[in-house]
């Protein structure tokens, strides 16, 4: 049956996120992005709050089976507070959820128990590769068969790349087909060199190239059927989806707010319907954009095919994350181009969700 | 109480129903009406009023998705042909404004006929006039009293009446006007009356040429010293001035209200006239060999496959926003704004998509040949009747700014 509303459950963790995301992400947000740092504290802060990785098994001291909705319903609040915040707080998930999902026993073991411990230990994907024609279903990073293991030759750009945490997961190509292995992060022939970007410059995010990076074969995620990436591709673009969503909705209150304050010729500019109906299209938007992603991770939570409504999420969400910023820093007029206020910062973030952003979050 | 986009066993019984309902009885007939303009589609008003109007072999014991449910029959039909579902002899948006507005005495007195057996009969609803149409408290006909005989007496002009012909020429039909009985009260003297067929009084002055929707009979009428019993009026008769705060102008909120209920299904009209077109696209495409790359990055697509993924994201945006308004309806959760929502974002969403559809179709889709043509000039309406696309931008603004209509007009 159709609707549209989250469990009581869901409500109370959506209000607590939302919270924190008010009184502890979003004051360090402009600071974070300065620095170009997270808080840490607000890392652990968020770990001790039970933000803990989705999807992590009950035996290994988890929540049990992942929720995709409910992962939508917390990356919008998170995100609503600070995208790079968010993606670091979430990062946990593009390990646990990945070795959840297609780990061997071994994997899960070795993995999982240490996300979901008593401190905040960090996730690390890597996805996206630093050319134009970049394509996370055919990656040109190669695993090549030798002898009892694989090596790894190929660079990654864009792995969040937060201190601590002991493997990165990486996607290669072993003879045409895309598979996930689990490299060591301090693997003889790794190398890390840290990026600068457009946007969510608080957020560590690394180049990474390997170079004769030897792995064991017991390093394969998928196990013996050699399952492939692509849940993992579709639920980073419904993750990435409900964050462009969260940020979007944060640009949409700020431009109230200004819309009702500032004043022109006598009156707030709200009041103009040059000004008003950008704020109706933004709300229009968002909302569309946040029930394709809902539906998406609705079709991931049953099992069903979800490659084509994930695509159909992002690429609507991403759009709307440009749009609307685009729209809050015009709507603030000269003070949206000024770094003391934010329209500006979700603009350059936009940046990111238009350009490149794969598997930056799972849920 | 958890997000599910699953619809019911029974909703699914009714997308195959008024699906092969559009197939087979509106799709061969579709080009016909559009060419036969102000010509009654006499097989399609039969065959609803013998079986369409029966509706789809649900299992009564089994729950369905409600409001959604008539959005998706609303799709379906007009995924058929827009003009044709407006033609149907059904109380239409009279009957939206007399049941928002009407006791359910009038409800029953007025609506039940609908459901009788005899010949086939229509319902109306007619606000604008040739000087006020999205801001309706200019309206300008007026309905008074006369204490002697009980009796309104309407006079005025009424214009974009849709199923207008009908329901004030066909015996049985009904046509809810809106008159004000106190024009110094402002919208606060704003009141609906049910005006049967063939009231001597009423006259229809004829049907508009128009772009689209050519089966659907959009009709003007004039109301001179039009007579119609006390009771005619739907709801409360009492006055509420404008200097009255508390009251305020309840009785027109009230018959705006008819509005929260009709944009959900004006939306989801759209998205059958939407999904025409880029069903229509797809299989053209598919024939050429052409299909769609979901999981390529962007940068690797055609221009046409980018075209096709944001027609499809956009559609079913509309389409979600349409469910989550009318949900809120099952809910009896106030939907002023998810109405207004759905309708602004359906409504230009389809006339985007209905245009592209021609422009990638070239030269077919311009041609008269097949229907592409007829709904980019059907698609269109959608963004203007139940309230234009400005319209329903000034509602959202509104309610997210917290601005009084007074503060943003």
């Amino acid at each position: 049956m159709i609707d549209f509303e989250p469990t009581e459950e869901q409500a109370l963790i959506v209000e607590t996120v939302h919270q924190f995301a008010e009184n502890e992400i979003r004051p360090v947000a402009r600071e974070s992005e300065e620095g170009g740092a997270l808080s840490r504290s607000v890392l652990e802060s968020a770990h001790e709050l039970g933000l803990v990785a989705n999807g992590i098994p009950e035996e290994y001291g988890g929540g049990g089976e992942p929720s995709a909705i409910l992962g939508c319903l917390i990356a919008e609040e998170l995100a609503w507070g600070d995208v790079s915040t968010a993606l670091g707080i979430l990062s946990p998930s593009l390990l646990a959820l990945p070795v959840a999902l297609l780990g061997s026993e071994e994997q899960r073991g070795r993995i999982l128990p240490s996300l979901a411990g008593p401190t905040f230990v960090p996730g690390a994907l890597a996805a996206v590769e630093p050319r134009f024609d970049s394509d996370v279903h055919r990656p040109q990073t190669t695993a090549k068969r030798e002898g009892d293991g694989y090596r790894i030759e190929g660079t990654k750009c864009q792995v969040p790349w937060l201190e601590g945490g002991s493997d990165v997961l990486v996607f290669a190509s072993e003879e045409g087909e895309t598979r996930g292995f689990l490299v060591p992060r301090d693997a003889q022939g790794l190398s890390v060199e840290m990026e600068k970007n457009l946007g969510t410059q608080g957020l560590p995010l690394a180049e990474i190239t390997f170079s004769d990076v030897e792995i064991p074969a017991s390093a394969r995620l998928g196990g013996e059927e050699a399952r492939g990436m692509e849940e993992i591709i579709d639920r980073g673009r419904v993750g990435l989806a409900a964050c462009a969503v969260g940020m979007s909705r944060a640009a949409l209150e700020i431009s109230r707010d200004y819309a009702k304050e500032r004043e022109t010729f006598g009156a707030p500019i709200a009041t103009r319907q040059a000004i008003a109906f950008k704020i109706a299209d933004m709300a229009i938007e968002i909302d569309g954009a946040r029930l394709l992603a809902w539906e998406a991770a609705c079709a991931l939570d049953e099992g069903k095919p979800a490659a084509r409504m994930a695509t159909l999420a992002y690429s609507q969400a991403r759009r709307v994350a440009l749009k609307v910023s685009d729209d809050a820093v015009q709507i603030f007029g000269g003070h949206g181009f000024i770094r003391d206020y934010l329209p500006e910062m979700y603009l350059r973030n936009a940046g990111g969700f238009i350009s490149s952003f794969e598997a930056l979050t799972l849920v | 109480m958890t997000i599910s986009f699953e619809i019911t066993e029974n909703s699914r019984i009714s997308v195959d129903h008024y699906n092969k309902m559009a197939r087979e009885e509106m799709r061969p007939i579709s080009r016909k009406y559009d060419e036969e303009e102000h010509t009654l589609p006499v097989e399609w008003v039969d065959y609803w009023w013998s079986v369409g109007r029966k509706g789809a072999p649900v299992d009564v014991a089994q729950p369905t998705d409600g409001f959604v449910t008539v959005c998706i029959q609303a799709e379906e039909i007009c995924w058929g042909d827009c003009g044709l579902y407006l033609r149907m002899p059904t109380p239409a948006l009279g009957g939206s404004a007399v049941g928002a507005a009407g006791t359910p005495e009038q409800k029953e007195r007025f609506l039940s006929p609908f459901n009788e057996e005899g010949h086939p009969i229509w319902g109306a609803m007619a606000i604008t006039e040739p000087s006020a149409g999205s801001d309706a408290s200019a309206i300008e006909t007026t309905a008074d009293f006369d204490s002697e005989t009980e009796e309104w007496i309407l006079n005025g002009n009424k214009i974009f009446c849709t199923a207008g012909e009908q329901s004030a020429t066909v015996d049985g039909g009904i046509t809810v006007v809106w008159a004000t009985v106190d024009k110094s009260a402002g919208r606060g003297g704003i009141k609906s009356f049910v005006v049967p067929a063939n009231t001597p009084g009423m006259e229809l002055i004829g049907c508009e040429k128009k772009m689209g929707i050519r089966a659907s009979d959009t009709a003007s009428l004039r109301f001179e010293n039009c007579r119609i019993p006390k009771d005619h009026l739907l709801g409360n008769p009492d006055v509420q001035k404008k200097s009255s705060k508390k009251t305020g102008d309840k009785g027109f909120k009230g018959a705006m209200a008819t509005f929260d209920a009709s944009r959900p299904i004006v939306a989801a009209m759209a998205v059958g006239v939407g999904r025409a077109s880029l069903d229509f696209l797809k299989e053209e495409l598919e024939k050429q060999g052409v299909s769609i790359r979901y999981d390529a990055p962007p940068r690797e697509l055609t221009a046409i496959e980018r075209d096709v993924i944001e027609m499809e994201a956009d559609l079913q945006a509309a389409r979600l926003l349409t469910w989550k308004a009318a949900w809120m309806m099952n809910k009896g959760k106030p939907n002023n704004l998810e109405a207004s929502i759905a309708k602004a974002k359906a409504g230009l969403a389809v006339t985007r998509i209905s245009q592209k559809a021609v422009e990638l179709l070239g030269p077919v889709g311009y041609s008269r040949k097949v229907l592409v043509e007829k709904w980019f000039r059907d698609a269109k309406i959608n963004d203007i009747f139940e309230g234009t696309q400005q319209i329903n931008q000034l509602i959202v603004a509104r309610r997210i700014l917290d601005y009084p209509s007074a503060m943003l007009r």
